[in-house]
């Protein structure tokens, strides 16, 4: 790889983002919105004070980094997980059940069987897809996709049924006992330990994908399927299958964790979306772990200050997410841009 | 018109792809009425030949003439409207429709209401006459490479075209079938269409065809009516003037000592495969590779080699019968960007791909570095070091890389497919050297070629594939030339 092209894969992420923001701020203009004004607030909301950063921008960057790890195990063995949102959900929800159940009865205990908990109903939740994917041939795309509005749906029926709140006036469930929360990091902020995970789990799956032999099964897998069983005599299949099963279980585990650290309790908004961000944030983080820590930052701090921004600007925040879908598509369209670049300059490698 | 005219003419026809020359000023008269059959070997140009007539490619230069009129195509509908009518090796049917409209789809009053009585009585019929059984209400994804074929034909007899032109129909069709199909074909030119057949097996050609033109290495090598030219003859134009002068360098010089012959290391016991379609790609076979002895394949392209070398390098299984497998086993497929190499993986990564499946732990990349190391000296691999990635060699050299790769650790077994394929003399010289010398080094060898002469330098003993049947013959380039072609 040239020192152009290592340059170009660190500049190309951040050129699309600030593209997608000049689009986003001209149409702002074009439709009376003061994008100045805006960006002002937006920024105040993300990283103007401690409470913007720890306790909105930080917080929302943790599921997001989490969900972007998951996305990117998937993806790194070429199976497109879509479902990271009802992975999520599903984690989150028998992580709560199960952390409701058992109360304060084994003290600290609950909370650790709740993550646990979690993670194994993420990887179930993925696993229906991976078995329907091998069973049967089924695209994972479409499978895993549907999952999540199953997985909403079953949460509506949680909160509306089993695990209803007892006065029974919300669709929400009780709320967590102290026992089953993540312990928060700074006094006086949201921010909780399950940050650390996230950048934790984010600095071990670099290490696995760069240094161990399954990180390096899954990365040939997602390469060359063909390669992978005539060079190498992998079972491609079985390998794409498990990576499903292991993303769903670190979604799991990101939904476990923002229902303990977070909400304390199961209601249907749980995740505005969080897996579909998290697709976004794979991609721009180039599917590179470390890569990801950053893009989930900024996507943190993007719908932080989109919060913001509608609330002190009274600009609607649904223009950051035309932010991230932008992203989504620039970085997608990068890799044929730099092709025909590269042709149009005679620098190509061929 | 019928009798003396052409049908269809081309003249003086090249067409290069970059380099190569596909076809260098080859021609082709097809009588009106007549049945004519065009042979050759792998990459001699029949296929460019059919897609220039079809308007698929367009000639560098050349002439195309129909009913003796010249005409240009600028695209395939135009050659259709014009009536010609092609069955391509690569089927072109919608796997998610039925035999019955399919047909329809290529139907010259599409755009009308569909009717699928109409449609199915159609396809019954034409099956009917050609004596192909198939049923028109099949969805064409769950028929077998077989039965496609059999659409395929009746969707370009639906079109009543004057001109047929067949790529390799019975390649898949079993020998009733073919049989059934090349008789009908028959019947069908004397009522005056033309039919023009590629085919590779030569018995097929004298036994129904009406004339007969030979393509070798992008040029007409005979053409002749069927009845005063003999098999011979067309085997000779097939094969060419045999020189093996400039390749019987791989057994000269091959350095390494040759031993005696070692025990049964590799073998198929009634080993049979068919494949995901429900096609035989190989029949009932048996065949042992001793240690030190290069056992050479050969084969025109769908005969069966390639599921006789996967099955020997133990990355298929088969269907029915046992296969002996010795603990490491090389293999060097053909397509190396699709199977062996990945183009922006680096050379360590690229070089731990070989036992990849056995891998657990943490990878020992520091010592795979030191394999490259020494694959790049020992095989004098030129053009990249230990952190390049695949794609900064040239051919050659990433093929000297994988089969370093599949050498490294000395295996007991090594199978090898087009090892030389799309490299220049110097490197194929090379890279056979190699071949030899690990079979020198006691080593059980299997090589598929699809150049004869490279067999014969390199292999002890020649296989030959033919419709999904392996025979073993001598050591001679027109015994295995005929092999191929199914004359023995």
């Amino acid at each position: 790889m040239s020192l152009l092209r290592r340059l170009s894969a660190g500049v190309a992420p951040a050129l699309v983002v600030l593209a997608a923001i000049a689009v986003v701020a001209l149409v702002m203009m074009v439709t009376g919105f003061d994008p100045v004004a805006a960006a002002r607030a937006a920024v105040r909301g993300a990283v103007g004070s401690e409470f913007a950063l720890f306790s909105a921008t930080l917080k929302r960057t943790t599921p997001l980094l989490m969900l972007g790890l998951a996305v990117a195990v998937a993806f790194r063995a070429g199976v497109l997980n879509i479902g990271a949102d009802g992975q999520f959900l599903a984690g989150a929800a028998a992580a709560c059940a199960f952390g409701l159940a058992v109360g304060d009865a084994v003290g600290r205990s609950v909370l650790l069987g709740a993550l646990a908990v979690g993670i194994l109903a993420g990887a179930l939740w993925a696993g229906v897809a991976a078995w329907l994917k091998r069973r049967f041939n089924v695209m994972e795309v479409v499978s895993t996709l549907l999952l999540n509005f199953v997985a909403l749906n079953l949460v509506g029926f949680l909160v509306r049924g089993p695990l209803q709140e007892p006065t029974g006036a919300y669709p929400a469930s009780a709320t967590l006992l102290s026992a089953a929360r993540l312990p928060l990091l700074l006094d006086g902020q949201r921010l909780h330990v399950g940050f650390v995970f996230s950048v934790g789990l984010a600095i071990a799956a670099w290490w696995f994908f760069r240094s161990t032999a399954a990180g390096f099964q899954i990365r040939v897998t997602g390469a060359s399927r063909t390669v992978a069983a005539s060079a190498g005599r992998l079972d491609v299949d079985g390998v794409q299958m498990w990576s499903l099963v292991a993303s769903g279980a670190i979604a799991g585990l990101a939904g476990a964790c923002e229902v303990t650290g977070v909400t304390y309790a199961l209601y249907e908004g749980l995740s505005p979306g969080y897996g579909y961000t998290a697709i976004a944030t794979a991609l721009l983080g180039g599917l590179n772990p470390l890569g990801i820590i950053m893009s989930a930052a900024l996507f943190g701090a993007l719908g932080a200050g989109a919060d913001a921004m509608q609330r002190d600007a009274g600009v609607p925040a649904e223009f950051a997410t035309v932010v991230t879908a932008l992203v989504v598509l620039g970085v997608l369209a990068v890799p044929g841009v730099m092709k025909n670049w590269a042709r149009i300059t005679g620098r190509g490698e061929q | 018109m019928s009798g003396e005219g052409f049908a269809l003419e081309l003249r003086g026809i090249t067409k290069r792809f970059g380099a190569t020359a596909a076809l260098n000023d080859a021609s082709l008269a097809v009588r009106s009425g007549s049945l004519h059959m065009l042979l050759g070997e792998n990459g001699a140009g029949k296929t460019t030949f059919l897609n220039i007539a079809t308007g698929n490619l367009q000639p560098d230069t050349g002439a195309i003439l129909l009913n003796g009129q010249p005409v240009v195509w600028r695209h395939r509908a135009d050659a259709l409207a014009a009536g010609l009518s092609a069955v391509s090796q690569h089927f072109s049917l919608v796997p998610a429709m039925t035999v019955a409209e399919n047909v329809a789809l290529a139907g010259p009053r599409l755009g009308a209401k569909y009717n699928r009585r109409e449609a199915e009585d159609t396809v019954r019929r034409i099956a009917n006459n050609v004596g192909l059984d198939l049923d028109p209400a099949a969805m064409v994804g769950d028929l077998s490479v077989a039965a496609q074929q059999r659409a395929e034909i009746v969707k370009a007899i639906a079109r009543n075209a004057p001109v047929l032109m067949l790529d390799e129909p019975t390649a898949v069709l079993s020998p009733p079938d073919a049989a059934e199909l090349l008789l009908w074909l028959r019947g069908f030119v004397s009522s005056g269409r033309t039919v023009v057949v590629i085919t590779h097996r030569i018995r097929e050609a004298m036994g129904y065809g009406d004339e007969v033109t030979v393509l070798r290495r992008g040029q007409t090598a005979l053409s002749a009516p069927i009845s005063s030219t003999s098999e011979q003859e067309v085997v000779a134009a097939i094969l060419g003037a045999t020189d093996t002068g400039p390749l019987a360098f791989a057994r000269q010089h091959s350095t390494a000592v040759r031993q005696t012959l070692g025990t049964s290391v590799l073998a198929l016991h009634a080993a049979s495969v068919i494949d995901a379609g429900g096609a035989r790609r190989l029949r009932t076979t048996s065949l042992e590779v001793r240690g030190g002895e290069v056992v050479g394949v050969a084969g025109v392209e769908g005969a069966g080699q390639y599921q006789l070398l996967r099955l020997l390098a133990g990355r298929i299984s088969p269907t029915s019968g046992r296969v002996t497998l010795p603990p490491s086993v090389g293999f060097v497929p053909e397509d190396r960007h699709r199977d062996a190499l990945i183009a922006d993986f680096s050379l360590v990564e690229n070089m731990a791909l070989r036992g990849i499946e056995a891998r657990r732990g943490v990878m020992p990349w520091a010592h795979v570095a030191l394999q490259v190391q020494s694959a790049i000296t020992a095989f004098d691999v030129r053009g990249g070091d230990v952190r390049s990635t695949a794609s900064a060699l040239s051919g050659g050299n990433q093929q000297k890389f994988v089969l370093a790769r599949e050498l490294a650790d000395a295996p007991q077994a090594l199978v090898v497919e087009n090892p030389t394929r799309g490299l220049d003399v110097r490197a194929s010289q090379e890279i056979l050297t190699r071949v030899r010398d690990s079979a020198a080094a006691g080593s059980a060898v299997v090589m598929y070629s699809s150049d004869i002469n490279e067999l014969l330098a390199t292999a002890d003993r020649v296989v030959v594939c033919f419709a999904g049947e392996v025979y073993e013959t001598t050591l001679d380039s027109d015994a295995i030339g005929r092999a191929m072609v199914g004359v023995r």
